[in-house]
């Protein structure tokens, strides 16, 4: 039988002209895109096996490649345009289930570009954060109802316990990646970065690597439904657990790191044997109900000794508001939410593009219920799904987020093109992949230091839309909706995000 | 006076091999990659050398030794230290070709011509240049340039 095959969704264009046949892009692609002939002294490119990971077109010193997307076009038809198509092309041919990596691709309303901000004019002054001081730090964990003290000669002694909180240079971590996903030279990038800048970095469910322990005291272990290289350890080095139930990417399925990527290094790690398929089933099979997870919260505040905040990870789904409002009277100290933007290294196309709701109604619709029913001082709000600018940030934390999570973002400072194929273990980036011949291309030494000078630039840019509407500190900003102000949202939506429409005064 | 050394990261070599591209551009009389690649001029040769097995890969270039074995067994003194920096050069006129200094490297990594009988490449640490060409243009900066202390030298950007 004749049948479609899939087509290259690039193509790849060499300059002949200015290929000096170094053969770079030979060695260096993992998809064996390109392939030199020795008979005709010729470079020859395969245009189906490119991903469009850019990397050769980087690499190259004379800058001869340009990767661009292939034009052929299937007949023009809104409902069933070529992206469709091919899926139903490449399913017929395999009958599996199409993965994919990264955070949905499809076009959902993004609501961050239907908000803009507020700036001071004439009744209050803006603030010029190069002269004055700004205050970004944020604190992250249970805050006590009302402050009760002594004051005895003079000094203040505060009676209520408070736990230790994160503190927070600025109100940015990186998103749970684990050791597994990505490679061990993309956990040292986050951490060391995470500890250089005074931020927090996450373990996600791959456990904490003996090379990771000198910057365990900056990161957030992760206790998933795999429960993998969870141990004394662990609780006992890290800064604050977090315990994952849901993923944005892929709310209500579970996580599965095939057998070739457990290497020795990722078994000793999670605590799997070597060659094992580390199989994270989709729900924890202790937790059933919100009075389960009180047990597992406090089972783990016992086993630290009440010194460490212990959250809960959950997706941005339907009824996400009342499971915020259970979990936080389950006892958690913060509760992070990925919204349907949220990435993924492996994940079933059809969940990722269709499952959850967007981080921004979810964090509005969270504050304002916790805030309803007045326990929002007992957890923080990490937002977390799709976070790309600082402006998203600002806007997500006048939503009423106490901090953000950047996950993709990170990646993409680190080398990452966002092809999507994290699922395959070929990244070309030395990212998602175990392969030695691509770990290596990532020097933490400078992944470190692009993730830092990423979070300095979003910190300036923070200070300086702070300023602007006449605010000193992100404490200020926090739940601040007036400051927020939509264009062209309906009603409802309106709502949802309690916000008003451009144009309406205070 | 020690030279300013090459620091080698094998860890970090993705083995791209842009080192010795880069490497000949430098040591090319027009310095344009395109032109000593693509043009009428002799091509030099490389004096860095990228060895792998496996996954496995560094480029190795002229240590520059404090005792240099190479300048001792030079019969002719065409090999010899710079004294102002400290390089261990190679004078082409007073090479005789008899490649003493290629059998006494510890490294082998100087180069030979087998048909003019000259030695035909070898690190120089780019004398015409702030900053060695490989060092500067490693995408992964597994080539670093470490000063007399040992300590990291950094282009200064911009």
């Amino acid at each position: 039988m004749a049948k479609a095959k899939n087509i290259a969704e690039f193509i790849i264009e060499r300059d002949e002209k200015k290929c000096i046949k170094c053969q770079a892009c030979v060695r260096v692609c993992s998809n064996d895109v390109h392939n030199y002939d020795e008979e005709t002294e010729e470079i020859l490119s395969d245009n189906i096996k490119c991903v469009g990971c850019h990397f050769c077109e980087d690499i190259c010193p004379t800058g001869a490649l340009t990767i661009r997307r292939n034009l052929s076009e299937t007949k023009e038809n809104a409902h069933w345009t070529r992206d469709y198509i091919y899926k139903v092309v490449k399913q017929a041919s395999t009958g599996g289930i199409l993965l994919t990596g990264m955070g949905n691709d499809r076009p959902y309303k993004n609501y961050f570009e239907h908000i803009v901000l507020n700036a001071a004019q004439v009744t209050n002054p803006s603030i010029d954060p190069l002269r004055e001081p700004m205050e970004l730090k944020t604190f992250i964990g249970r805050k006590p109802d009302r402050i009760i003290y002594d004051k005895t000669r003079g000094k203040y002694i505060l009676k209520e316990r408070v736990t230790n909180l994160l503190e927070l240079e600025l109100p940015v971590m990186f998103s749970a990646m684990s050791f597994g996903s990505i490679s061990l030279n993309a956990c040292k990038s986050l951490a060391k970065a995470a500890s250089a800048s005074g931020v927090y970095w996450n373990t996600g469910e791959g456990g904490l690597h003996k090379d990771l322990y000198p910057y365990a005291d900056r990161a957030i272990v992760q206790i998933a439904s795999g429960r993998f290289g969870v141990n004394v350890e662990y609780l006992e080095k890290a800064a604050a657990v977090e315990i994952k139930i849901g993923q944005g990417a892929k709310p209500g399925i579970g996580g599965h790191l095939p057998g070739e990527k457990v290497s020795e290094e990722i078994s000793l790690t999670r605590m799997i044997p070597e060659g094992s398929d580390a199989i994270s089933p989709a729900p924890h099979h202790d937790i059933y109900s919100i009075e389960d997870l009180r047990q597992l919260i406090f089972a783990i505040k016992e086993a630290t000794s009440y010194r460490k905040p212990v959250g809960v990870k959950i997706a941005a789904v339907h009824n996400v508001a009342p499971i915020a409002s259970g979990i936080v009277r389950a006892g958690a100290d913060f509760i992070t939410i990925d919204g349907i933007r949220g990435g993924t290294g492996a994940a079933p196309v059809a969940i990722r593009d269709n499952v959850g709701i967007p981080i921004e109604i979810a964090v509005a619709v969270v504050d304002q219920r916790l805030r309803e029913e007045g326990i929002r001082n007992q957890a923080s709000i990490i937002a977390a799904g799709g976070f790309r600018t600082s402006a998203d940030i600002v806007k997500a934390i006048a939503l009423g987020a106490d901090a953000v999570y950047i996950g993709t973002a990170a990646l993409i400072a680190l080398g990452c093109h966002v092809c999507q194929k994290c699922y395959t273990g070929k990244c070309n980036w030395g990212i998602a992949t175990q392969d030695p011949y691509l770990t290596r291309r990532l020097n933490p030494e400078i992944g470190a230091k692009r993730l830092s000078n990423l979070l300095r630039a979003w910190a300036l840019e923070i200070k300086e839309m702070l300023g602007g509407m006449g605010i000193n500190a992100i404490e200020s900003l926090r739940g601040n909706r007036e400051q927020l102000r939509a264009v062209g949202l309906n009603e409802v939506e309106l709502n949802l995000l309690g916000i008003k429409h451009a144009g309406e005064a205070w | 006076m020690k030279p300013r050394r090459i620091l080698i990261k094998e860890e970090y070599c993705i083995g791209c091999r842009l080192c010795e591209v880069y490497c000949i551009t430098q040591h090319s009389p027009s310095k344009d990659i395109i032109r000593t690649y693509k043009g009428s001029e002799v091509r030099p040769v490389s004096g860095i050398y990228f060895e792998e097995k496996g996954s496995v890969s560094f480029a190795i270039q002229c240590r520059h030794c404090d005792e240099a074995p190479c300048i001792e067994n030079c019969l002719t003194g065409a090999m010899y230290r710079d004294e102002k920096t400290g390089r261990v050069l190679h004078n082409r006129d007073k090479c005789v070709g008899c490649w003493m200094c290629v059998m006494s490297c510890p490294l082998g990594v100087i180069k030979i011509d087998y048909e003019k009988k000259k030695v035909v490449s070898k690190c120089d640490l780019c004398i015409d240049r702030e900053f060695p060409a490989c060092v500067e243009h490693c995408p992964n900066e597994a080539i670093l340039l470490v000063d007399e202390k040992g300590e990291r030298v950094e282009k200064k950007s911009g």
